[in-house]
């Protein structure tokens, strides 16, 4: 974050924008950058998860060391070069005015990224670029100063609570299962987003999946848990595609499995694939399936934390 | 009409290498009955489908009742439990695409094809099926044709309609 903006073209790869024909659209920019040479060479073109307004995509977002970035819409392939000529400079006139979204509008400007925040800025499949824009910095230093009291205390204290809808204080629940009988303990994600227009979770998975695995490596450290699940439906083969990418990268660099950190907290993270049972998303349900069962709900209590 | 090629009939033995592909991959999952889900995935990419004979065999691997392989693979709308066509059509009627002429197209489709929706038997070359929404709510209304996905159907253009669905070999106009 603290690194220069260098010239760049931020290309949405998120599944809005692939459907519209995002891929067409990329490889046209590299096809033309090597094309043009010169100038154009300058240009970083870097894959970037959703930027947003899925509606009008392709999206392109063009950053320039000096200035406000720009975000271009509704782009084809053979735009390409008009493209590289905006963030030359190069080129004549500016062909590209008719599809330069406003940054002002209030579909942008009442926005405020919390989760998204790496969303649109971070390359998706490198964990080189996640851990510049500061992941894992945070379970490095939870894994280094705290006990797992001082983290559930932490996050009791922030006030955040649970997203999906009931608001529940993340720290209590957090509390809950660390305080039950010893035994081995599981971190489940649960990304089984099945509602009408609802693409937050694909959006995590999508565009920032290592933020993820740092917050249940953290949950599962505050909670004393080994293992952990991300439940993710079988329709998002995208965000399923990145995050086993990000799990096998956050292996690879020792930040999960054995041992992370240098310190002795294991964690295994795997990913459950769901079969298109919309009511797998209940909590009961989800449990079930990751269990390799039928995704039947099951009155509470006992809760799936105390059990 | 092309026919597709005749279907094996379900008591038709299992190539042997799709078995020993099978047992290779239940052993990657350690043999732990809870892979089921997973491994139930896997056996469709191998075969396109569910086959009897294969359920059978993942029940017996993973020491699980049959009763229970079943049950799973039927639970999930994902599983097929019967031989896809050659090629396939999945519509979208989520919310979005509805609103924007989902409905009208799953109409059209049936003339032009000569079938039903969700009737996995199709026309014998060709099934249509429904799904509740792939995320590209932004492109409504879209099709899957044959895994690709084709993003907005100009509904309100019938003619242009016809010309984009003809030129997805998703049968003729209707007389």
């Amino acid at each position: 974050m603290t690194a220069p903006t260098p010239l760049q073209l931020r290309c949405c790869a998120a599944s809005g924008c692939r459907s519209a024909g995002a891929d067409a659209l990329q490889a046209a920019l590299h096809a033309a950058r090597d094309q043009l040479g010169g100038a154009a060479e300058g240009v970083t073109i870097k894959l970037v998860g959703c930027l947003r307004l899925c509606g009008r995509g392709p999206l392109v977002a063009l950053d320039r060391p000096k200035g406000a970035s720009e975000l271009y819409a509704d782009l084809s392939a053979e735009q390409a070069p008009a493209l590289l000529a905006a963030a030359t400079g190069l080129g004549q006139g500016d062909a590209l005015a008719k599809q330069r979204l406003d940054p002002a509008h209030p579909f942008f400007a009442l926005q405020q990224a919390v989760v998204l925040e790496g969303c649109g800025v971070v390359n998706p499949e490198s964990i080189d670029d996640a851990i510049a824009h500061g992941s894992y910095a945070q379970l490095k230093r939870v894994l280094a100063e705290c006990t797992p009291e001082q983290v559930r205390e932490q996050v009791k204290r922030s006030g955040l609570r649970g997203r999906g809808g009931a608001g529940y204080p993340t720290g209590l629940k957090w509390d809950t299962v660390a305080l039950q009988p010893p035994g081995p303990r599981t971190v489940v994600c649960n990304a089984d987003e099945g509602d009408p227009g609802a693409f937050m979770d694909r959006s995590v998975l999508e565009s920032d999946p290592h933020r993820l695995i740092e917050g249940m490596a953290i949950a599962a450290f505050a909670v004393g848990a080994e293992q952990g699940y991300v439940y993710v439906r079988a329709e998002y083969p995208l965000a399923i595609e990145r995050l086993r990418l990000a799990l096998k990268q956050a292996r690879a660099k020792g930040l999960l499995g054995a041992g992370i950190a240098g310190i002795s907290f294991n964690l295994r993270l795997e990913v459950r694939v769901g079969a298109g049972a919309y009511v797998c998303g209940e909590e009961t349900a989800l449990l079930a399936s990751i269990q390799g069962q039928r995704g039947t709900p099951r009155p509470r209590p006992p809760f799936p934390a105390h059990t | 009409m092309v026919m597709a090629s005749p279907q094996p009939s379900p008591q038709a033995p299992l190539p042997a290498q799709a078995v020993e592909r099978t047992s290779r991959l239940i052993r990657q999952q350690r043999g732990r009955a809870d892979a089921l889900i997973e491994v139930l995935h896997q056996v469709q990419e191998l075969y396109g489908y569910l086959p009897a004979a294969a359920l059978a065999q993942v029940a017996r691997e993973l020491k699980l009742p049959l009763s229970r392989v079943h049950g799973v693979a039927s639970f999930y709308h994902l599983f097929r439990l019967e031989a896809p066509t050659a090629h396939r059509c999945a519509v979208c009627l989520g919310t979005a695409c509805f609103v924007k002429g989902g409905g009208e197209l799953v109409a059209r489709l049936e003339r032009r094809l000569g079938l039903r929706l969700d009737d996995a038997a199709g026309n014998g070359s060709w099934a249509l099926e429904h799904v509740s929404c792939l995320g590209a709510c932004g492109q409504a209304p879209v099709l899957v044709v044959d895994g690709q996905l084709e993003p907005r159907l100009p509904i309100d253009d019938p003619a242009a309609l016809e010309a984009r669905l003809d030129a997805l070999g998703l049968g003729g106009a209707a007389p």
